[in-house]
């Protein structure tokens, strides 16, 4: 037996501490294999060893949730007898070093958590975060992961068969060096067909199913959870290959053996592979496993135990059957053409217990492999922060070209080029693709359909992350109730640096609580996610970024366009101005950032009850047919939302109270706003003076131009051909 | 729902609709192993026995990779997949597929493919084009198909290959019924029967 020296602990990322909790729970020193099995199930990645003691502060229940966090994704009750089954992880590490394979298997990996649960996948969305396209030092390796990832995400996507619906995409210096993708994914489910990741039945067979087994993605959980240095490009190995057309069939199959009641439990191989669904079911059922890595179908030969073990080969999952009916669920997967191998056994022994060729390779108690990892409460100071908190002085040259510079920014150009390489439609349920304020996406065979959003904030949230949280999930809900939704629960993907530095543990912590507050109060419940840690390059942390994804129900029928519809209709700002004296609050806008050359000082003020008013507000206008547009103000505040809002052709004529800071008062991103088009403006004012919201009428819809007051006249061409070309050449610069 | 290893194709069976997907991923050529699946050898005989037969997207791939009609589809000129609503021309209405349409006809159908290019030698354009067999085409060719064909048919006029996908175009909820022409012409043509 090899002897487990510091440099191998080293190489398997397992402090000292940690080795002597394994050496407590064996009573003997582990070999190799065992090791790395420890390694990967106690990664940062699978354990959350440094996030747990604080995602306890997130709300997790209502009475929509079906399941919350645990599991493979959260489900929610939709009515009809439908859940839906949700969540988001991120492949951010993957992305960075092979951003094709990356980003296609981390749209592959949330399908299976997805399936895995008996729903069938009915939308992706993606929220990407790449460095600046156009930054003379990093520009060019930013352009190509922008387009790899894209096409990763397009290629998995496309050819699985799921419509990629919406997402968001950001560019920002913090992210050169370390890209965020994180892929959700939503599916349905009927309630009664629940299944779980759990081995229950002594004596059930264990049932290998999917893709063979080869040396991909070995230690690709230890790898996210470490941070990026020069040596991590030599990583390539450890990212994972995909098939999608073998993910297809692999859902297909599963939803039918599901059907046929031969199957206790069901869990896919994601990371830490074979080691990860083996312990976890079992110590979900409280029993043990024993199998033989010999029965695993390989496609490589020579590979050790320690490596058919840690390996994380997409498009696998592992099933435990009822005894006496393995045939069955041979025959399904014979029918998809896939291998499906029976290789062990539940028992009672509590044990996951590894042989190969008959010869124990590994002996380790499931629960506390799975549960008992360890727990780091991490000392945390203030938040990092490095902008100056006082703005500079700054006056606007000229409006209109500011403007027109930030619809051709990457964060605010029209992101079609992305898009269109995504099939949005493909199951022909999308009512709403990408390009509005949230996706929605029908049930067939229901009166209902879900609304989705990803919101996310890294500028903000560096300024302030408790605040910036918050606020992300302000505008996700805003988002959602803007197309006449309820919003009903939540996702989220914690994307932060590394959490042995106090000053960022401080940002993760003041993030959750921040999230927490928010969930609490706009009743949207998280009921699963992903927490992603070490998110740094060469020491530097990128931006906090808790990315939200928030699921609203509505009844099916014509979606609320973002545009302008026709001509001669009154233009409502719903939520009104909002307090925008304080210029240390317009330090964290687009505006600030790409016209001024921030940030600085704080994100915009929120108050969330005035905010959740204005949702039922806008929920109400909608849903009784009132508004002939709806669209939210973020970005770039009411200049940018109005310029969005007339690319259908139908412009408006707008009169803005006098300022003294006309910059201000047209870009600031005070949130709780939105802008309606409408026909029926006292019914719309009504509706407001109910939940006690200002609306202020600010203008006239108006066919070809955008006139702002005295500040800018623009025909709508000037503005939409910039914004939707900008991002293509930016990439083709 | 017929399965790709399934050897014959049921009597009472009016219409073959080959559609869109990812036939065993296509990761060859698109449809290049479509075509020796079992069913194929049923399709063909069911084409050359007058029934109707569609290839929509890679349908149409299929199609085309087992000589049910000519040409080829290759990658759009900007080498990328593309997804979007687009313009097509009725360019004939004497078709089984067409018959409800008018010559000369807008409609909008979606396209969803990466490799959509129609491609033939020039005195095959040159036949398609003087047998009346260009059904559909680009009004603002997406992926540089030539002389932006997006759709054909055979000879005998009983089967069509198109790249626009018509089934996405069949509810106004999604943005565009125009689809509905196709199947109501084929409806038609069964009830003229």
């Amino acid at each position: 037996m090899a002897t487990i020296t510091p440099d191998i602990l080293a190489a398997h990322n397992v402090t000292a501490d940690e080795y002597s909790k394994i050496l407590s729970i064996l009573g003997r020193e582990p070999n190799l294999t065992e090791l790395g099995i420890f390694s990967v199930m106690w990664s940062e990645h699978c354990s959350y060893k440094s996030s747990r003691v604080h995602l306890k502060k997130l709300p997790t229940r209502s009475k929509y949730v079906l399941l919350g966090p645990g599991e493979n994704a959260g489900i929610i009750d939709i009515g009809d007898g439908l859940g839906v089954a949700f969540k988001i992880e991120s492949h951010n590490h993957p992305s960075f070093i092979e951003p094709f394979q990356g980003a296609a298997t981390g749209v592959g990996g949330i399908l299976r958590d997805i399936f895995t649960m008996g729903a069938r996948p009915i939308a992706v969305l993606d929220s990407l975060r790449f460095g600046p396209l156009d930054d003379p030092q990093t520009g060019a390796r930013n352009r190509r992961i922008v387009e790899g990832v894209v096409s990763g995400i397009s290629h998995y996507g496309n050819c699985f068969g799921v419509p990629t619906v919406g997402g968001e995409c950001v560019f920002d210096k913090s992210y050169a060096g370390n890209p965020l993708v994180n892929v959700f994914a939503l599916g349905v489910i009927e309630k009664e067909k629940i299944f779980l990741g759990q081995a229950h039945g002594v004596g059930n067979p264990v049932i290998y199913v999917g893709a063979k087994t080869g040396r991909d993605g070995i230690h690709g959980a230890t790898m996210a959870s470490d941070e990026f240095t020069e040596e991590s490009k030599q990583k390539r190995p450890n990212v994972q290959m995909g098939d999608p057309f073998l993910e297809k069939l692999l859902l297909e199959a599963c939803l039918e053996v599901m059907e046929t009641g031969a199957v206790v439990g069901i869990q896919d191989m994601g990371a830490a592979g074979l080691t990860c669904s083996t312990c976890e079911m079992g110590s979900r059922a409280g029993t043990g496993i024993e199998i033989d890595l010999a029965l695993v179908p390989q496609r490589e030969t020579g590979m050790t135990p320690y490596e058919i073990m840690l390996s994380e080969s997409q498009e696998r999952m592992l099933l435990v059957a009822i005894k006496g009916r393995e045939q069955e669920v041979f025959d399904v997967f014979e029918k998809w053409g896939l291998d499906a191998a029976e290789i062990g056994i539940v028992t009672d022994t509590g044990m996951l217990v590894v042989k190969n060729h008959g010869e124990i390779v590994a002996h380790i108690p499931n629960r506390e492999l799975a549960d008992e990892a360890p727990l780091y409460n991490r000392p945390y100071t203030k938040p990092a922060r490095k902008a100056p908190m006082d703005a500079p002085a700054f006056t606007s040259a000229d409006l209109k070209a500011d403007l027109i510079r930030l619809l051709s920014s990457g964060d605010m150009c029209s992101k079609k080029w992305i898009y269109e390489q995504y099939d949005y439609m493909v199951r022909t349920n999308t009512l709403y693709g990408p390009g509005g304020d949230a996706a929605v996406v029908r049930i067939k065979g229901t009166d209902t359909s879900v609304a989705i959003s990803l919101d996310g904030n890294g500028r903000y949230c560096s300024l302030d992350p408790r605040e910036g949280a918050k606020l992300g999930v302000a505008e996700a809900c805003r988002n959602i109730s803007t197309v006449g939704a309820q919003p009903m629960a939540a996702t989220n993907n914690l994307n932060f640096g590394n959490p042995q530095k106090p000053e960022i543990m401080a940002q993760l912590v003041e993030a959750i609580e921040g999230m927490a507050d928010a969930c609490l109060h706009f009743e949207t419940p998280i009921t699963g996610g992903n927490v992603s840690l070490y998110n740094e390059t060469l020491g530097e942390g990128i931006h906090p970024t808790p990315v939200m994804g928030i699921v609203g129900v509505l009844k099916t029928g014509k979606p609320m366009p973002i545009e302008f519809q026709s001509a001669g209709k009154t233009v409502l700002l719903l939520g009104g101005f909002r307090d925008q004296q304080d210029l240390t609050r317009f330090g964290s806008t687009q505006y600030a950032n790409v016209i001024v050359g921030g940030p600085w000082g704080l994100p915009p003020a929120l108050d969330m009850d005035y905010e959740k008013r204005v949702h039922s507000a806008i929920r109400k206008i909608v849903t009784e047919g009132l508004s002939e547009s709806a669209h939210d103000l973020s970005d770039g505040g009411l200049a940018v939302a109005l310029a969005e809002s007339s690319f259908g052709g139908i412009g408006a004529r707008i009169t803005l109270p006098a300022s003294e800071r006309p910059e201000v008062q047209l870009f600031h991103e005070a949130p709780s706003r939105i802008l309606v088009s409408t026909a029926k403006a006292q019914e719309v004012r009504a509706i407001a003076d109910e939940f006690q919201v200002e609306i202020v009428e600010i203008g006239t819809t108006e066919a070809g131009k955008l006139v702002i007051a005295d500040r800018i006249d623009a025909s709508i061409e000037e503005l939409r051909q910039p914004w939707s070309t900008s991002l293509e050449m930016l990439l083709h610069a | 729902m017929l399965w790709h290893r399934d050897a014959a194709i049921p009597n009472d069976i009016d219409a073959v609709i080959l559609p869109g997907g990812f036939s065993y991923g296509d990761y060859l050529r698109c449809g290049a192993i479509a075509k020796f699946s079992p069913i194929i050898g049923a399709v063909k005989e069911f084409a050359a026995k007058g029934g109707i037969v569609i290839g929509i997207c890679n349908g149409f791939q299929i199609l085309t990779e087992c000589h049910l009609l000519p040409g080829a589809l290759v990658r759009n000129t900007n080498l990328q997949y593309i997804c979007k609503p687009v313009a097509l021309r009725v360019e004939t209405t004497n078709t089984p597929f067409t018959n409800q349409a008018t010559k000369g006809q807008i409609v909008t159908f979606p396209i969803a493919h990466g490799e959509g290019r129609y491609t033939a030698d020039p005195e095959t354009l040159d036949q398609l084009e003087a047998e009346d067999r260009v059904v559909f085409r680009y009004v603002d060719n997406p992926n540089g198909s030539l002389r932006d064909i997006a759709g054909i048919c055979n000879k005998e006029r009983n089967v069509l290959g198109m790249m626009p996908h018509p089934e996405r175009a069949t509810d106004p909820l999604m943005g565009s019924a125009d689809g509905l022409t196709v199947f109501r012409s084929i409806v038609t043509a069964f009830a003229a029967k």
